[in-house]
């Protein structure tokens, strides 16, 4: 099968420091990966090279076919790649629907009427309809995220990626963050999530990556990462995580 | 000496009120087309400053910094006099725009580098994930929070433009200093000095006022 996205030697180094070091990865259309593994492994800046919001080198990237580097093609990827964001990056100056609307108006050309039919429909599918008109700083986190899943939906992307969803969140709001990411997989769209919730993980990724040192140490169904980890380094990593 | 006869006399202004008022209006339109152009330019230069290639960008920050340097009279003074030499003659009050203007430009450019630079990263990360694109990412985005950021300085800068044009009375142009000063000649009384110095505050007291207020609610912390 050809995959949708596709990392080949991908090295991305801060001044001496190596972020990433050598990933391979295909990701299959509609899979849903997962990526674990303890701070600063290179997890962030593997699906920000994605998008390109990072810059990398040597190595190459490529999307739906479409090589992922500056140029004309960039537009073409960032339209087929959603992305969601820690720290949520709602536009703080447009109410909520307005910035789900924004993205499909200035580059799908959308009608403001289709647009904002459109963003009703995705608000409502995350839950968050009646808040359409208030500002993002009225929200509580988890609602916001939610806002911000419907943003990057709203562009009908074929890939979305997460990056920490749910780390900047109360505890009380993951569940319902997670839930509408749960509701997503599998319905057709790839997803690459950066994450902390082994829960989510387990239940739902079809694949579980583990990276350490910029690389990635381990890669399987979760039942194999989870329940049968080859390397030392992955136990260690579970072993922190479960322990608190 | 009758205190109120010399300083307040209610002929003498009466008399004045119509020259004072010609005056106001030349130092409205000069304001305004200074505080208007240093806008545009200001805005332009603080994009090629952050956004520019490298020498653009260097060239458009030594323009801030000469311009910020040096006194607006003396820039005012150089336009007036030295430029005929070179053949370039500005009446008075073109004169006096061009050396606003340029002083302006430098400040509002600055102003608007540091809204620009306080929008935090993600919504430039947010509005390039979403394929945006430039020029929406700064017309939708960026802009439009940068503005409410920069409003109360640059409101600053447009009180400091309007002080700043009685300047243009040394290059004889008719503005309200100026108009005050020949009246005070013809009447050989003051009163038109100080009704011109009211007219000044009069004029620019409410946006004195509006800055503390806008400047109060920023740090409340509008979002």
């Amino acid at each position: 099968m050809v995959p949708f996205i596709s990392l080949k030697g991908v090295c991305k180094s801060y001044d001496q420091f190596l972020a990433l070091d050598r990933i391979d990865l295909d990701v299959a259309p509609g899979e849903v990966v997962c990526i674990i593994g303890p701070s600063g492994s290179g997890k962030s800046t593997l699906v920000r090279c994605v998008n390109l919001l990072e810059q990398f080198g040597p190595g190459d990237i490529s999307v739906g076919g479409i090589p992922v580097r500056v140029g004309k093609d960039l537009a073409a990827v960032r339209a087929e790649v959603g992305m969601v964001f820690q720290s949520f990056n709602l536009f703080p100056h447009m109410s909520v629907k307005r910035n789900v609307m924004l993205a499909p108006m200035r580059i799908r050309k959308l009608d403001e009427a289709t647009a904002a039919a459109r963003a009703m429909a995705l608000l409502q599918r995350v839950g968050i309809a009646e808040q359409a008109e208030k500002y993002p700083g009225q929200l509580s986190g988890g609602q916001q995220q939610r806002v911000a899943i419907a943003r990057a939906l709203a562009m009908e992307p074929k890939a979305l990626l997460f990056d920490e969803p749910t780390s900047a969140l109360d505890p009380e709001m993951v569940g319902e963050v997670l839930d509408v990411m749960r509701g997503l997989a599998h319905t057709g769209v790839t997803m690459i999530v950066v994450t902390h919730e082994m829960g989510f993980a387990r239940q739902v990724a079809d694949r579980v990556i583990v990276m350490d040192g910029g690389r990635i140490i381990e890669a399987g169904t979760p039942a194999e990462v989870f329940d049968h980890p080859t390397q030392q380094r992955t136990r260690d990593f579970l072993k922190a995580i479960l322990a608190h | 000496m009758d205190i109120v006869k010399t300083f307040f006399n209610g002929a003498v202004l009466l008399e004045s009120l119509p020259l004072l008022l010609t005056g106001l209006w030349v130092t409205i339109q000069l304001g305004v087309a200074s505080i208007v152009a240093g806008l545009i330019l200001g805005l332009a230069v603080a994009l090629l400053r952050i956004y520019g290639p490298g020498p653009i960008a260097a060239i458009a920050k030594v323009y801030i910094d000469i311009f910020r340097s040096i006194p607006i009279l003396v820039l005012l003074i150089l336009v007036y006099y030295a430029l005929p030499f070179v053949g370039i003659r500005l009446t008075s009050f073109w004169a006096a725009w061009s050396a606003l203007t340029f002083v302006s430009g430098a400040y509002t450019a600055e102003i608007f580098r540091a809204g620009i630079e306080a929008i935090p990263k993600g919504q430039f990360e947010a509005s390039e994930a979403l394929g945006l694109g430039y020029r929406y990412m700064m017309v939708d985005v960026v802009l439009p929070q940068a503005i409410r950021i920069v409003i109360p300085p640059l409101t600053n800068n447009c009180i400091n433009v309007i002080k700043d044009t009685a300047l243009a009375s040394v290059v004889a142009m008719p503005d309200l200093l100026k108009q005050a000063t020949q009246a005070q000649a013809l009447a050989a009384n003051p009163t038109p000095l100080i009704g011109a110095a009211v007219i000044y505050i009069a004029l620019l007291w409410p946006l004195v006022a509006l800055v503390s207020r806008l400047e109060a609610r920023f740090r409340r912390g509008i979002s």
